[in-house]
């Protein structure tokens, strides 16, 4: 045993995930070899599909960046210490306010306007998180179900609305708002360059993250909503105002799975219907918890995931793989990313003999055997 | 669908000659075709097992794969979201794809025409949406059957096995195409007997598999015994309801397997035919047929074989309608005929044919039928 060097903790951040990753690909190769199929071939789709080439980057960016901003609407109120997971009822409202704002008034059609339904967007959601907070604080609400509960009002109220009151009468077979005016909506980025067709959805999502890291690592009231994520009582004995911070934290949360649903709406659908319950809150879940809700890990772990998308795409249509198959890849990078943790601080301070003894053997982390 | 399994040469230059290109340029594109076999996408918003709306596709398309100069790329379970637009992307960029069929409705707008205008030299085809002339571009097109009459049918056979004469539809949502199945189904049961109700569920999505259980069970309680639907995936409701020991009709494709002693047929999709059209006119590059539409006589829908319990009788009168339906000679929609508000939505003497556009924008449940559009 040798004692740890500082630079052991940097590395291990890198060597961490990318072990766990290899070692899902490995499983993955396993599980398709089972199936029948080349387990070469389909590493190598998967690059393809993921990173391949222009299209396929452009494919895992646009995945990736509604990803974002729901994954930062788990993770701010999780380092509060909330576990919140109703991303998905103010993604659906945040998309509901962008597309209904307009029936009531005409906003200025252009960037402007857009800017307007945006910040609508974001408005709602922070609201409706911040209620699953707020119940939390003061009346002892536990914050995972109502959070989760109010994502299904949400959700009945988004398709109560779209396909009632709001309704366009020309959307016979697929009831939908009235679309946005053609100046209201949101473009690519740079149409003509190697990004092609992907929206300022991913500039948006990109800017979130890097706010959210800010905020949260080097401004003191970031500092002060760890402290109250990490021991709200001792937050409170050193004079934090513990409920404000929690609220704002859930607040600013939903702010982001709002805008991502008004984003969605803006850019891709124009319209608000049924089809924006995609469960892209969801993932965001999912994207957080990999990225142990740390806004700075958020875009690469999104990334990933839409990397993901992209290449089960690929692999359906090249491999006639199910599209299930990518799942199974997603399940074993979870559950190795997530079991991965329990190396950290001693991947390189035991003996490999000695690591492997420990670490693989009793506690059967595959993903370290290689 | 096996007289279009066995595509061959002599058929295409048939085609070909039909359309007036001699044989030799026939023999020409013939080659070029051997040496560029045409890449046509499907797409389904399901899985391509759901024993309903995705599997009727699949089952045609496991046919097309089986024509020669042709390949099928497929994807399964893909979101009405960008997502879509990247697998049409993927498919035309990585795979080359020349002709698109993404089958799910809310496919059509913004996705499909979004595509359509980035890609102009790709055609699309797309499932269930209404292409309108001037409105839509030449490249991209809508086909879609008329499975009310195999609806229709389904309720000629429940109108004879219900006993309690209540039947029970559960639906997704109260849209044009799933109000005008309800009615059609109604009125064949009525035209055994005209007091014959229908009891509406409608669970508000295409995939709601609890719901869809609890709103069979509950139709149950209240006394209905024979079932049908208007879902993405019938299973559930076919299954629940053969546990009762109630009677169902299927829908989409045939759920026979899942409950071979309640089912009494069912209204099923035939895409082949379809199909068919579209890839012909691709290969031979004559214009994308935009409004592609039929019923049971144009081979666009078909019933699912009786099952054993089903009495002679039923069946007679069912073929009966079904070969007046084959000439053209039956109409379903004809005044005067009221909802189920009392409302004149049909008046005297007036006659709609499946192919009149006020049909795609029925708004209402006739009389008889329980449940509000």
């Amino acid at each position: 045993m040798t004692t740890p060097k500082p630079w052991h903790a940097r590395a291990e951040d890198l060597a961490l995930p990318v072990l766990a990753l290899a070692g899902a690909l490995l499983c993955f190769g396993l599980f398709v070899w089972l199936a029948g199929k080349s387990p070469v071939q389909a590493w190598a789709l998967l690059f393809k599909g993921a990173f391949g080439d222009a299209f396929s980057w452009q494919n895992s960016l646009q995945r990736a960046s509604p990803l974002m901003l729901t994954a930062l609407a788990v993770a701010l109120p999780g380092r509060a210490g909330l576990t919140v997971i109703g991303g998905e009822g103010a993604l659906v409202l945040g998309a509901l306010a962008c597309a209904a704002l307009p029936l009531g008034f005409t906003p200025p059609a252009n960037a402007w306007g857009s800017a307007l339904l945006l910040a609508a967007s974001a408005a709602t959601g922070a609201a409706w998180v911040a209620l699953a907070g707020a119940l939390r604080q003061w009346r002892g609400v536990n914050e995972t179900i109502s959070s989760l509960l109010l994502g299904y009002i949400a959700i009945a109220l988004f398709k109560h609305t779209v396909e009632g009151p709001l309704r366009d009468p020309a959307s016979l077979n697929k009831p939908s708002t009235p679309p946005l005016a053609e100046g209201l909506r949101i473009g690519a980025i740079a149409p003509d360059s190697l990004l092609g067709d992907v929206h300022w959805g991913l500039a948006i999502g990109l800017l979130a993250c890097l706010l959210a890291g800010v905020w949260l690592s080097f401004t003191a009231n970031g500092f002060a909503m760890r402290v109250v994520g990490g021991n709200a009582r001792a937050a409170r004995l050193v004079g934090l105002d513990a409920n404000r911070l929690v609220v704002l934290a859930c607040a600013v949360g939903g702010a982001c799975a709002g805008l991502a649903g008004g984003i969605e709406v803006a850019a891709v659908h124009t319209a608000a219907n049924a089809s924006l319950i995609a469960g892209l809150g969801y993932t965001g879940i999912l994207v957080s918890f990999v990225a142990r809700h740390n806004p700075w890990a958020i875009p690469p772990v999104a990334l990933l995931f839409g990397g993901f998308g992209a290449a089960g795409s690929l692999l359906q249509r090249r491999m006639d793989l199910p599209d299930a198959s990518v799942l199974v890849l997603q399940g074993f990078a979870f559950v190795l990313i997530l079991a991965a943790e329990a190396l950290r601080g001693r991947l390189f301070t035991l003996g490999w003999a000695v690591h492997i003894r420990r670490a693989v053997l009793p506690r059967q982390i595959k993903g370290n055997v290689q | 669908m096996t007289q279009h399994a066995r595509w061959n040469r002599r058929d295409w230059i048939k085609n070909t000659g039909a359309l007036g290109a001699g044989l030799a340029s026939a023999g020409w594109s013939l080659q070029a075709q051997a040496q560029a076999p045409l890449t046509a996408g499907f797409i389904y918003v399901g899985p391509k097992d759901d024993y309903g709306y995705n599997q009727a596709h699949a089952e045609a398309v496991a046919e097309v794969k089986k024509w020669a100069g042709i390949k099928v790329v497929e994807e399964e379970n893909v979101p009405e979201t960008n997502a879509v637009q990247k697998t049409m992307q993927g498919m035309i960029a990585q795979d080359g794809a020349k002709l698109l069929f993404p089958t799910s409705f809310g496919y059509f707008d913004p996705h499909m025409l979004a595509m359509a205008a980035k890609f102009p030299d790709v055609r699309f085809a797309h499932c269930g949406g209404m292409w309108t002339e001037g409105k839509h571009p030449k490249n991209t097109g809508s086909f879609f059957g008329y499975i009310d009459e195999a609806q229709y049918l389904n309720g000629v056979i429940a109108g004879h096995m219900s006993k309690s004469k209540k039947l029970g539809f559960v639906a997704a949502k109260p849209i044009p195409q799933v109000l005008r199945n309800i009615n059609a189904f109604t009125l064949g049961a009525q035209s055994v007997h005209p007091d014959i109700t229908t009891t509406v569920i409608f669970t508000g999505d295409w995939s709601m598999p609890v719901k869809e259980a609890e709103a069979t069970n509950s139709l149950a309680d209240q006394g209905i015994d024979v079932f049908t639907m208007h879902v993405d995936g019938p299973k559930v409701i076919v299954e629940t309801a053969a546990k009762r020991g109630k009677f169902v009709c299927g829908y989409h494709a045939s759920q026979a397997k899942l409950a071979p002693n309640a089912y009494l047929t069912g209204a099923e999709w035939n895409w082949m035919t379809a199909y068919k059209q579209i890839i012909d006119a691709a290969r031979t590059g004559k214009p994308h047929p935009n409004f592609v539409r039929g019923g049971l006589k144009e081979g666009f829908v078909k019933s699912s074989p009786y099952g054993a319990m089903v009495p002679e009788g039923a069946r007679k009168q069912a073929e009966g309608v079904r070969a007046a339906m084959l000439k053209g000679s039956f109409d379903i929609f004809k005044g005067e005929m009221k909802d189920n508000t009392g409302k004149v939505v049909i008046p005297k003497g007036k006659v709609f044919k499946q192919t009149d556009m006020e049909l795609e924008g029925m708004n209402y449940l006739v009389a008889g039928v329980i449940g509000k559009a």
